[in-house]
């Protein structure tokens, strides 16, 4: 009775080194580099794979900077109408900044003639507000300003310019619309156990940053008190695993793990974190309000292909900056060398000539200008106030 | 040498086959001819059936079948029926339990309603089963301690599905059905209440869980190692001691100082496996009720370690009083 149901043993060898290199081939080539972030011996590292961490230098390199401009006593507002930011810019500092966000932002199949103006511009009159992308550059041109200017706690002094995000696309290639699910029956409703990449191939919930970016929904989940004091409604297993997935989002976004910001045996505890933490801490808020204030306020403007399957707007989270990188482009200080997006310019009003301002953007100006109150930048306590917690 | 380290059974013992030893019962609940298998032979008796199932076998198999077909529907529905997706996203499938909003309640069963059948069929089955594993024991005339070895494992079962959710005031806080989500829910489970390491009952669970693993090898290696003076016939060789319990013993005394017996070794290795789920459920049923965060309850008793925070400590954000 030795009939075997293995009787193809040239098979079996073959199967199993299939197996093997398929399973291999998920590996990262060893050995990583290692740095000690904590005291010894207790697994405060960071691991670093340097041939990995070589080709992201690569992908990561800043285009050339514009050549500096000549200064000149005439500002761009007195030249061109309907200048509602970059108004007081010297004239040839305005030119050389349309030009590095035309490389930066508009994709060369859609430049005419070796031009990108028109992308976001009528020719016939470049001051007109007709095309969607010239509405929606001025809004984003202000959300630099506003950032470089007021979220000092989270981007300096390396700072962002429109490059840090979009890289040479009309849109950043790491953008986020609500996920609205699959299942049509309504079974399996929980926003969580899907394969998905979001939070890094867990079973976490697979959109955390509609719950967390788009509200304010609190992140803070473990209890500050040893003894349960009686029924603590604030805390439960589910609500950790919508901030576990945020923070998975955040670790897969920026490419680092847990003890980048925390010490693992009490997440919670501010007193053994790193520094790195309280820029995180700002951040959420930040992105919080850069959506709330500067991307959906531009939902009516833009066309469907700019939206998600709910009709939402692309939005920013931690990988449109960050792209898999501690610091966006290794850290390179962009700003410097374009400082009118460190500042929000005084508003110019528009001649009456100008075209009728849409709807939305007087909104976003309005937003922006209750932002830009003296004193702006934000702190602790004005986070909590202004309810971007 | 060799053939005692064989992971296979080198001895295959064929005879006609065996139907059990006749019993109070009587032989009519048994059914089917038995057969042999080389192949199972190779890890265990070669000889398969009679079976027996009788009425808590039979419910409990159609219980169980019933929470597995739960279970499996809600996860294909999850994935609008998709066999592709189903296949491709298996592990990460799962039927949550009702959001905390319901508390106790009993939810749409779209919203848990399901999730709740599907434990209470799991638990009917889980229950059946074990007081079959009981009965069969007491009908075939021998010792009860399988059927609490199992009980112990449904304990905690029971406190981490269903007993601590009651306390709780909630059945979000009990586990997914699926294999991913169920291993995520231990992640989040374990953060949510400050770290579980840190949970004394957790330590000992841990403790006996490797300690079972280490006891396992080492007698499964010592009577393998004296297998050739008789050392397989070691439930005799506890009163009438031959060669093979004398060399097995010296072995360990020469080697550690210290011997456990032929009887001794089984009640190690039977307190050691219950042992990892008792201590267990205990760690898991104070999580929540008694203790919140076991960090600080770490603290508090001087069980955490101390050592050099390196850098500057930093503040939490929104306790800073406008500075940035």
């Amino acid at each position: 009775m030795k009939v075997s149901i293995f009787s193809a043993p040239k098979i079996l060898p073959l199967a199993a080194v299939g197996l093997a290199a398929m399973i291999v081939a998920g590996c990262e080539r060893p050995p990583p580099d290692s740095e000690q972030r904590g005291y010894r011996g207790v697994g405060q590292n960071a691991y670093v794979n340097p041939r990995i961490l070589a080709a992201q230098h690569r992908a990561n390199v800043p285009p050339a900077v514009q050549p500096p401009a000549v200064p000149v006593p005439i500002t761009a507002g007195t030249v061109y109408k309907n200048l509602q930011v970059l108004g007081d810019v010297p004239l040839t500092e305005f030119t050389r900044l349309m030009l590095a966000l035309t490389e930066w932002v508009v994709p060369k199949d859609q430049w005419v003639a070796g031009q990108g103006c028109v992308y976001c511009h009528d020719l016939a009159d470049m001051a007109a507000d007709t095309k969607y992308q010239k509405v929606v550059s001025r809004s984003m041109i202000q959300m630099t300003q506003r950032t470089n200017a007021a979220w000092g706690a989270h981007v300096a002094p390396t700072g962002v310019t429109c490059y840090t995000c979009h890289r040479g696309n009309a849109i950043p290639k790491y953008v986020w619309t609500t996920n609205p699910g699959r299942a049509a029956s309504g079974q399996g409703a929980s926003g969580q156990n899907r394969l998905s990449a979001v939070p890094a191939f867990a079973s976490l919930p697979y959109d955390p940053m509609t719950t967390f970016f788009d509200k304010d929904t609190s992140i803070v989940i473990t209890p500050a008190t040893a003894l349960s004091p009686g029924w603590n409604d604030t805390i439960n297993t589910k609500k950790t695993e919508w901030t576990y997935a945020l923070m998975m989002y955040m670790s897969r976004s920026l490419g680092v793990g847990c003890n980048h910001c925390h010490n693992s045996r009490q997440f919670a505890d501010w007193s053994q974190s790193q520094p790195t933490r309280t820029k995180g801490w700002y951040a959420v808020r930040q992105v919080r309000e850069m959506n709330k204030a500067y991307i959906w306020p531009l939902n009516d403007l833009l066309p469907a292909s700019r939206k998600g399957p709910l009709g939402d707007p692309m939005r920013i989270g931690c990988e449109t900056c960050h792209q898999g990188i501690n610091k966006p482009l290794f850290g390179e200080p962009m700003l410097k060398d374009y400082p009118v997006l460190g500042q929000p310019s005084p508003v110019v009003v528009p001649t009456p000539e100008a075209a009728p301002e849409p709807a939305a953007p007087a909104a976003v100006q309005t937003d922006a200008e209750a932002l830009d109150a003296p004193g702006g930048k934000v702190t602790g306590e004005a986070a909590v106030q202004e309810g971007l917690m | 040498m060799a053939e005692y380290q064989n992971i296979f059974t080198t001895v295959q013992v064929r005879a006609p086959a065996y139907p059990g030893v006749p019993h109070t019962d009587g032989q009519r609940d048994r059914i089917g001819k038995p057969i042999f298998s080389y192949w199972l032979g190779k890890i265990g008796d070669a000889q398969i059936g009679p079976i027996y199932l009788g009425t808590s076998g039979v419910f409990a198999l159609i219980f169980g079948f019933i929470a597995f077909e739960i279970i499996g529907l809600n996860m294909a529905a999850s994935v609008d029926w998709s066999p592709i997706k189903f296949a491709q996203e298996f592990f990460w499938l799962a039927l949550e339990p009702p959001a905390p909003e319901y508390g106790l309640h009993i939810p749409p069963l779209a919203k848990g309603g399901w999730w709740l059948m599907a434990g209470f069929f799991l638990t009917m089955s889980i229950l059946l089963w074990w007081v079959r594993t009981y009965r069969r024991a007491i009908t075939l005339g021998v010792g009860t301690h399988m059927a609490w070895a199992f009980a112990a494992a449904i304990w905690l079962y029971l406190v981490i599905g269903f007993i601590r959710p009651v306390m709780m005031g909630s059945w979000s806080e009990a586990p997914p059905f699926g294999i991913f989500p169920h291993l995520d829910w231990t992640a989040a489970f374990s953060i949510a209440y400050g770290n579980l390491y840190y949970n004394p009952f957790h330590m000992l669970s841990i403790a006996f869980l490797y300690g079972s693993a280490v006891l396992f090898a080492m007698h499964g290696g010592t009577i393998l190692a004296v297998s050739r003076y008789g050392g397989d016939r070691e439930i005799d060789q506890i009163t009438d001691r031959g060669t093979a319990a004398e060399r097995a013993q010296l072995l360990w005394r020469w080697t550690m100082g210290f011997n456990a017996t032929m009887e001794s070794i089984h009640r190690w290795a039977y307190w050691f496996a219950v042992l990892v789920v008792i201590t267990g459920g205990i760690g898991i049923l104070l999580t929540g009720t008694v203790v919140d965060n076991w960090y600080l309850w770490g603290i508090k008793h001087g069980l955490v370690p101390a050592y050099p925070f390196e850098g500057v400590p930093v503040p939490d954000p929104a306790s800073l009083p406008g500075a940035l």
